[in-house]
């Protein structure tokens, strides 16, 4: 284990490539990448460094960088690419398929605004777009954590329980480009944590066909299937969190992390960055005698429900910040939870941050001021965040 | 399982036990993807394969979850990407050090088409893999629109009159990337073209078939003509039968006699040439210009077109 400086893309980076280095024994590593800021120092990152048994591939278009993990995936190995904004829009058609064909393929998302208009800026919307399409979906809140879910995310997207594609997202600049200490794994600790690369339908030598023709019902099957599969994920994630704690000595994130939730009447629930930017807030305003709390939703795919539920219960007033909109609806992630709220809470959409503007503690403090004397919720309210 | 009689080459002890392309698959009667599966199958022999096909009418032919049409290992693509999952595959295979010939199987749609960044890409790297296009010169799965291979005077379901433009010169494109082999075969030519697929088969890097695949269905001609459409196309030019080597040695396999008869049979046995009434004569300066370039390439000095 050592600390180094680094920032959260080569961070996700130096993670594939421990990943990728811990299957040598197995059938190796495979990756295809294509650059677009502000993950571009991800896969830089990555094609320098020595993987044993490894290949990084540098495609023509990022639909090829995930047609090569495809390719590389059904062939037993591990695959990690790295992309965001409309390399992710481009690429979405083959992370359908990555998911469809139930390969394990790691994606680390720097978020950004999708364009044009050209806007380089964090917002979730990109990762956002792909939610429906059955690949795990993580939002990260500092470089730590997202070295520790890529890491993480290998581990359960290989679990023969789960079997599918892992998208660990990272605001762009906020996280990709900030330069934190991290703590670095050694490679005979990742060795330990990740078993070899075993995909039960990798292509091997009986002539079976991956991803043929289907009828409904066989449709029907395999979504009941990987439905179930994703339902299974938090229950697996607490054995991943156990496993890499033994290991590691250090626990990672909770799918739903709470800050002092428990006794708040208020809760405040985010994603990715601006969830530190809320504990940051709470604390001010627990200073100040307000009971209120903070939830961030780190795994979005699934989604947590049964945890997001318990936190919300006893709730007088809830706030769900989303830097990303449905346009015709509103905040995704409110829309996702708003439901899971006991009947007469007051559950509000703050709309922050959407294409990448900067949320500050006093966004979040404009929040509750906002939020405090509402008795009934009205339509999602744009916070200006600039 | 025996595969059934080929252009007079009979199912041998040195054929794979299990054809490339099993009974009971669903490709349309006279289809020449069919054929062309099963020289590959008797040119292949034991080698261990594996297929990667973008969506098409072979993706198609792959059959309903979970039969499996094909003899070896199979991954079905999205439509632009069979070169790309085609190079991971390859990767990996090498990575393992593992002797597998990683065969990409598109139709022109996804090669000369929505497919040519990938595939372009993937020769540039030269990825270790065969990529064989069956050139139906339209979109046959989607019932016959028009691709950048339809030739000129065809017409297709999304094309009322006969197209005006020639086909794209694909085999150029991709010998222009210096690859080691790329090649046209004849599927009525099946001593030259097996020949070629396992020269294809063997080399390593980046080698590209090309196939003039007969479609009763989208030609609309008889599923019995097959063949003989391949045969008057060869015969007349209109399909030159070469091999390059490096980008750079163009080799001409099969010499044309430039009949015109045969040129104009072979618009005449099929429907889609009906309504633009294209005629050899009409092909014929195109046609003349392609094969002395082709000259010049091969350094033969043949002239391009006997004087009768
Ligand atoms: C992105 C995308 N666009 C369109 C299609 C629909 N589609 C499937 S196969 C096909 C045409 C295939 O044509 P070709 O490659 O020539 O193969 P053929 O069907 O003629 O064998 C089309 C348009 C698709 N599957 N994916
Ligand atoms: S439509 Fe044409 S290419 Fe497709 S299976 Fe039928 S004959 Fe073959
Ligand atoms: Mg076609």
């Amino acid at each position: 284990m050592s600390a180094q400086l680094l920032s959260a893309n080569h961070g996700a980076a130096m993670a594939a490539t421990l990943a990728g280095r811990a299957n040598r024994e197995g059938r190796g590593f495979c990756g295809g990448v294509y650059p677009i800021t502000p993950s571009t120092e991800c896969m830089e990152f990555l094609c320098l460094q020595e993987i044993e048994k490894g290949r990084v591939v540098r495609t023509e278009s990022e639909h090829s960088a995930m047609g090569v993990c495809i390719g590389a995936s059904a062939s037993g190995a591990r695959a990690f690419t790295a992309t965001s904004s409309n390399g992710l829009a481009y690429m979405a058609e083959n992370c359908m398929a990555a998911a469809n064909l139930r390969l394990p393929v790691v994606l680390a998302v720097a978020n950004r605004t999708l364009g044009p208009p050209w806007n380089l800026w964090a917002d979730h919307g990109d990762a956002l777009m792909l939610r429906d399409l059955g690949l795990l979906q993580f939002f990260c809140a500092d470089n730590q954590e997202v070295f520790d879910t890529v890491l993480c995310a290998f581990r359960l997207a290989e679990d023969p329980e789960v079997m599918m594609p892992a998208m660990v997202c990272m605001d762009g600049f906020i996280l990709s480009h900030s330069v934190t200490m991290t703590e670095i794994s050694d490679q005979e600790q990742v060795d330990r944590f990740l078993p070899l690369t075993t995909i039960p339908h990798q292509l091997g030598h009986t002539p079976h066909t991956l991803g043929q023709i289907e009828v409904p019902h066989q449709t029907e099957m395999h979504r009941q299937q990987h439905h179930a599969a994703m339902l299974g994920v938090p229950r697996v994630y607490e054995g991943v969190q156990d496993s890499f704690e033994a290991i590691f000595g250090r626990r990672p994130a909770d799918a739903v992390q709470a800050y002092r939730a428990d006794d708040a009447e208020t809760l405040i629930v985010s994603m990715g960055t601006i969830g530190a930017t809320v504990e940051r807030a709470v604390t001010m305003l627990r200073a100040q005698g307000h009971r209120v709390g903070a939830l961030r939703v780190r795994m979005f795919r699934p989604l947590p429900v049964a945890a997001i539920r318990k936190s919300f219960a006893g709730k007088k007033r809830i706030a769900v910040i989303d830097r990303n909109i449905s346009l015709g609806l509103g905040g995704i992630l409110w829309g996702e939870v708003r439901a899971l709220a006991e009947p007469g809470t007051v559950v509000q959409n703050y709309l922050a941050g959407i294409g990448g503007g900067d949320v500050r503690p006093e966004h979040i403090v404009s929040v509750l001021a906002d939020l405090l004397p509402r008795q009934v919720a009205g339509l999602p309210e744009m916070v200006e965040a600039v | 399982m025996n595969e059934p009689m080929l252009g007079g080459m009979a199912q041998t002890a040195l054929d794979r036990a299990l054809p490339l392309l099993r009974p009971g698959n669903t490709n349309c009667g006279g289809c020449g993807m069919s054929s062309l599966l099963q020289m590959l199958g008797h040119a292949a022999a034991d080698r261990t394969l594996q297929f990667v096909m973008p969506a098409s009418c072979a993706a198609v032919c792959g059959g309903v979850f979970p039969l499996s049409t094909f003899g070896v290992p199979t991954l079905m693509t999205t439509f632009a990407s069979g070169a790309a999952a085609a190079s991971g595959a390859a990767a990996v295979a090498q990575l393992n050090g593992e002797d597998t010939r990683v065969v990409c199987l598109a139709g022109d749609g996804g090669t000369y088409d929505i497919g040519i960044a990938s595939l372009s890409a993937a020769a540039e790297r030269n990825e270790d893999i065969l990529y064989i296009c069956y050139d139906n010169e339209i979109y046959g799965n989607t019932g016959g629109q028009r691709s950048s291979a339809t030739p000129a005077g065809a017409i297709a379901t999304n094309l009322r009159q006969g197209k005006q433009q020639p086909k794209k010169d694909i085999l150029a494109i991709i010998a222009a990337h210096r690859v080691p082999y790329a090649a046209s075969i004849s599927l009525a030519h099946a001593d030259d073209a097996v020949r070629k697929m396992r020269v294809a088969l063997d080399l390593r890097g980046f080698r590209f078939l090309l196939a003039l695949s007969p479609c009763p269905t989208g030609w609309k001609s008889e599923p019995a003509l097959g063949m003989e459409l391949v045969r008057l196309a060869v015969r007349s030019g209109l399909f030159p039968v070469l091999e390059i080597f490096d980008g750079r040695r163009h080799v001409i396999n099969i010499e044309p006699d430039f009949s015109d008869e045969a040129l104009d049979m072979y618009l005449s046995l099929q429907r889609r040439f009906q309504r633009s009434g294209i005629t050899a004569a009409d092909l014929r300066p195109d046609l003349d210009q392609l094969w002395q370039n082709l000259r010049a390439l091969s350094g033969r000095i043949v002239p391009a077109r006997r004087s009768s």
